[in-house]
């Protein structure tokens, strides 16, 4: 697939230069995601001005959890977070145009746009990634480092794989981006917790259904050496490859039906 | 290539294998709260390489549904479809590779980069060696007069100058299969005219067969040599442009200014008075080509009145099919 490689690497690079065609209104979107990024990590920060400990966390683990989950969440938005769109592609027939390509439809969706203003978020996430393993006091060994390199690049493609799971529901529920964005925010929103502040069912969900404590929550616990609790073992961070797996089948799954779906009903 | 090494020969010369072969498609589209449409029922037709058909019929006939079929964007309830003798579900990519389409109301441009940009990002996606991609893309904006309009967005062009420029697109892998779908929706006269005498060439010189969606008899007429009359999901009519007009009879309507109010033009031989406005300034005469000629008729009228100006309605599209449905009914 070396080739269909150069098409789409091809078609990335042109959905980049048509974005620095709009410098100004780049750069306002730009500064406008660095605000989301801020305003979340207000929202860390409010809640451990007023207590030391949230589940299990102290502030600075807050930070680890909070930086890690922006990180992958907005690193897969930047590259998948579009698919939501595909209701309107399917409306607008951009859809159609896809299946006259000798490409694949999954391909050509997840290449159609790059969000390069989320580097914004990106950017505040990365920032307060480098305070919290400074202010962790995080040693540089084989077991962080490695966790920190699997949370990033595995938490990121398990972020991606709920983009395209949710993008696959879509065929069937063409006014369904609130139902999707239920999904997708929700899991982000959740990977940005501590585990423990949920009950039980809810962490088993947020654990083994949607994976979203993998991104974030079980790497933290991990490379700071935290004990977790019931159905967050820090062991358990070692099974993000899995979970990502997981992910992807399912989204696969979804996606392939949601194809066949489109054929049968002819959008 | 694709020239297969044995060909059944029969006594009128070599009988190639159909570029396209529709068998008893069928297309139901389920809704709910209302009853199941039949959107293609039990099509079966054949188009062999280097035809160019035209495919007509009224809105929500059933075009687009079989078009949407013969591409693998919509699968069938029953029957089968076979495009470039490739199954268009299990074998879509391939498809694409072999078959360009243009569907006038999507666009395959993307709309935010230079003109040029959208050509160069089909030459990867069809993987078009450098050299192969230069030649053709040159070839194509010198045939279809895009030059001027390379270095615009997409955006910013008008609509002739983008449909040239999506038939520009469709064309560019060289498919052995054009499918278009409305290609002259909306254009001014000197834009169809061009597009025609482009897919004219293009059909000589490279021997391209030509599927095409029309609401423009014109097109019919400069273009196809085959027509395919679709009503209700079936075929009404399949045969010659001039078998159809045989069938339903293709009258073209003479319009003439005169310099003066004139009596009622009466007694036209082979024309039919259909009317007249500002006092008889203006009136209308229909006429059938096969009885007789545009000239004929001009020259008929010239000996009564002084002409100031005329024109000739084509045979409306949506009147030949209405026919078609009378006479076979």
């Amino acid at each position: 697939m070396a080739s269909g490689f150069t098409a789409y690497r091809a078609i990335l690079r042109s959905r980049v230069r048509a974005q620095q065609g709009y410098r100004v209104s780049f750069a306002t979107d730009l500064f406008a995601t660095v605000l989301t990024g801020l305003a979340e990590l207000l929202e860390v920060y409010v809640i451990f001005h007023n207590t030391p400990r949230l589940g299990g966390l102290d502030f600075d683990a807050a930070l680890l959890v909070f930086a890690l989950a922006n990180l992958t969440f907005a690193a897969a938005d930047l590259l998948v977070g579009h698919c939501d769109r595909l209701p309107t592609y399917v409306r607008e027939g951009r859809i159609d145009v896809f299946y006259l390509r000798p490409l694949s439809i999954l391909g050509q969706l997840m290449t159609s746009e790059v969000s390069l203003r989320r580097l914004g978020r990106i950017s505040v996430a990365v920032v307060v990634l480098g305070i919290a393993l400074v202010r962790g006091e995080v040693a540089p060994t084989p077991t962080t480092v490695g966790m920190l390199a699997l949370s990033i690049v595995c938490g990121t493609a398990l972020m991606a794989g709920l983009f395209v799971a949710v993008a696959g529901l879509q065929f069937w529920l063409v006014d369904g981006r609130e139902f999707a964005n239920a999904f997708t925010y929700g899991g982000a929103y959740a990977a940005q917790q501590s585990s423990l502040v949920f009950p039980d069912p809810v962490r088993i969900f947020f654990t083994f259904v949607v994976p979203a404590a993998f991104t974030a929550y079980l790497p933290t616990l991990v490379i700071l050496g935290e004990p977790g609790g019931d159905f967050a073992d820090p062991a358990l961070a070692w099974w993000l490859p899995a979970a990502t797996a997981w992910v992807w089948g399912v989204a696969l799954l979804t996606w392939r039906h949601g194809v066949r779906h489109y054929q049968g009903a002819g959008g | 290539m694709s020239v297969e090494p044995v060909r059944p020969v029969s006594a009128s010369g070599p009988v190639s294998a159909p570029i396209v072969a529709v068998e008893g498609l069928t297309r139901v589209f389920r809704r709910r709260g209302a009853p199941a449409l039949t959107a293609v029922d039990a099509m079966t037709f054949r188009i062999a390489p280097g035809e160019a058909v035209g495919y007509i019929g009224a809105n929500g006939a059933g075009k687009s549904t079989t078009i949407k079929m013969l591409t693998g964007i919509l699968a069938p309830t029953s029957g089968t479809a076979r495009t470039v003798g490739l199954d268009p579900m299990r074998d879509r990519r391939e498809l694409a590779r072999r078959v360009g389409v243009v569907f006038g109301q999507r666009s395959q441009l993307w709309w935010d980069l230079p003109l040029r940009e959208s050509f160069d990002l089909l030459a990867a996606i069809h993987r078009l060696d450098r050299l192969r991609a230069t030649r053709r893309t040159g070839q194509l904006v010198e045939l279809l007069d895009l030059g001027p309009t390379l270095a615009q967005p997409v955006r910013s062009l008008s609509l002739g100058q983008r449909m040239r420029a999506e038939v520009a697109a469709a064309l560019l892998h060289e498919p052995e299969l054009v499918i278009l779908d409305e290609p002259t929706i909306g254009l001014d006269v000197l834009s169809k005219a061009r597009l025609r005498e482009f897919l004219i060439q293009t059909r000589r010189e490279h021997g391209t067969t030509l599927l095409l969606t029309t609401h423009d008899m014109g097109d019919i007429e400069r273009l196809c040599d085959r027509v395919l009359v679709v009503d209700h999901g079936r075929l009404a009519f399949d045969g010659t442009l001039a078998g159809l007009a045989g069938t339903v009879g293709a009258r073209r309507v003479l319009v003439v200014d005169l310099d003066r109010p004139s009596e009622p033009l009466h007694g036209i031989p082979h024309t039919q008075w259909l009317g007249a406005e500002g006092e008889g300034v203006r009136q209308r005469l229909a006429f059938d080509p096969a009885d007789t000629t545009a000239a004929a008729v001009l020259a008929a009228v010239s000996e009564r009145v002084t002409l100031r100006d005329l024109s000739i309605e084509e045979p409306d599209i949506e009147d030949v099919v209405r026919r078609i449905y009378s006479a076979s009914s």
